[in-house]
């Protein structure tokens, strides 16, 4: 059912507009297999491991009631998953070749690794602060928005600081952080964290993680082009 | 072509592997440093672990096999200036020296942005794992299809909006931060309830199907635009992709809240 929709158009555009057969139709039915039996038991597993870990770990803190592990818990779930993320490496070196090619950075390759490196760690580190200020906020159950708007304030001004190379990408990268796996285990952390304390309502206050780390690493990145190209201004 | 898929599997699995590595070394540090317990139906837990592993594995790969090659092929034609011209090899010169091309010759390429954006969301296992726990936590209230097609819905029109901005080459963060202002707007406006998981819904559309598609749709587009260079207008689609998510998510509750309160005066 679920990629029925990608089938539907991708048949109907490579018919109807490019009016060119397919080529490989026997590896291309293939892949289409492989898609829905991969998310049939990539879901059996969310149900039977990721959620029921997530909640688990959330509740135990909750009754441990020492809030700085469970912040920590968030600084180091969301640094170690999003230093290891594909997607991001993927941008990361794209902006790296970029920033030589500008002359930004010095165009050989330590200095491109270096550059590469440090917005990995740039990213992660904005996405582990963010899960443990969110922590935070669901601790303390103040409203998400107040968060979002400063959060939402702070990247428009610092857009007009930061040189327009590294925009694009900064934008960007608040999206790709957070991966498929990441995400059933972040969510079940705060929905869990909010079921267990006295008071919290999972729906307000369990939600919210994600959006933290998906806006916190565009604050981050656009310093981190500022720091390395100098203030650009528009 | 047997044992080359089996290649590419096992490629895909050591990749999700390495995925989920950190995240099992710190919830097994957190686990014996701090909650300092036994871990419950460990082997239960292990085999789900696995499972997901070896879902996402088969799923990439099947993606990789089918899906990529010709969504990438698709967006290379459709973007192509020959096409664009319909093989007609006057209007394919005009094209090719045209400073400016109208942003209406990209009409099929628009089309395509929106279904390809629609549908890629609706298979996205993260989003199906939210929107199945907001079901669970609502009791139904909000129901697992709405909540995905709605974000759907939002990366289709997000993604497009996103390619006509390629075309015409006009600054990102003009968009993005009008968007932020309406957003912003809206919240004020919208049930309490949804704000959270509106906002979340941003972050979870583009992972491991939406990214890639629309990447290689933004880089092929500002490839083949006269004056657009695919380093600087090749990015910013995922931006589209996660903003226009929050403003539809928000309309679906909005209007779900409307009807349901015609309901009991009725």
């Amino acid at each position: 059912m679920d990629v029925v929709p990608i089938i539907a158009v991708i048949t109907f555009f490579q018919l109807a507009i490019i009016q060119k057969p397919f080529l490989q139709l026997n590896q291309t039915l293939f892949g289409v297999l492989l898609v829905v039996m991969g998310l049939f038991i990539f879901i059996l597993g969310l149900e039977s491991a990721l959620f029921p870990i997530g909640e688990k770990m959330a509740n135990e803190f909750a009754i441990k009631g020492n809030p700085w592990w469970i912040i920590f818990f968030g600084f180091a779930l969301g640094f170690s998953t999003t230093i290891a993320e594909p997607a991001l490496t993927v941008i990361a070196s794209k902006a790296g070749g970029l920033a030589a090619g500008a002359g930004a950075i010095e165009n050989n390759k330590d200095s491109v690794a270096n550059f590469v490196l440090g917005l990995r760690f740039t990213v992660a580190f904005s996405v582990g602060l963010a899960i443990a200020i969110g922590v935070v906020r669901i601790l303390k159950g103040w409203p998400l928005i107040w968060f979002i708007v400063v959060g939402y304030s702070l990247i428009t001004i610092t857009t007009f600081f930061a040189p327009q190379e590294i925009i694009g990408i900064a934008y960007d990268s608040g999206g790709i952080t957070t991966s498929t796996i990441t995400v059933p285990l972040v969510t079940a952390l705060g929905v869990g964290l909010a079921t267990s304390i006295r008071g919290r309502n999972p729906m307000l206050d369990g939600f919210g993680l994600i959006a933290l780390a998906s806006l916190n690493p565009i604050i981050f990145v656009l310093g981190y082009g500022i720091l390395v190209y100098g203030a650009g201004g528009l | 072509m047997n044992s080359e898929i089996f290649a590419i599997l096992g490629n895909a699995l050591s990749g999700t592997t390495l995925d989920i590595v950190p995240i099992i070394l710190v919830l097994g540090f957190f686990q014996l440093v701090a909650i300092r317990k036994a871990i419950p139906h460990l082997k239960q837990k292990l085999v789900g672990l696995g499972l997901v592993v070896l879902g996402l594995g088969i799923f990439i790969v099947g993606l990789e096999q089918c899906v990529f090659p010709i969504g990438t092929q698709m967006a290379q034609q459709l973007t192509d200036l020959t096409f664009l011209a319909d093989n007609d090899s006057v209007k394919l010169e005009a094209l090719q020296n045209a400073k400016h091309i109208a942003p209406g010759v990209y009409l099929w390429t628009y089309v395509f942005a929106f279904l390809i954006g629609f549908s890629t969301t609706l298979a996205e296992p993260a989003l199906i794992a939210v929107a199945y726990k907001a079901k669970e936590i609502t009791t139904g209230a909000i129901s697992a299809w709405g909540l995905r097609i709605s974000v759907a819905l939002g990366v289709a029109a997000g993604v497009t909006l996103g390619v006509y901005r390629i075309v015409m080459g006009s600054p990102l963060h003009y968009y993005i931060v009008a968007g932020y202002v309406f957003l912003i707007i809206q919240t004020c406006f919208a049930p309490k309830q949804i704000i959270p998981l509106a906002y979340d819904s941003g972050g979870v559309t583009t992972s491991t199907v939406t990214v890639p598609l629309i990447a290689a749709l933004g880089i092929g587009l500002a490839s083949s635009v006269p004056g657009r260079s695919p380093l600087i207008d090749g990015f910013g689609l995922i931006a589209f992709a996660s903003l226009f998510p929050m403003i539809t998510v928000m309309a679906y509750a909005m209007i779900t809240e409307k009807l349901a309160k015609r309901k009991e005066i009725e």
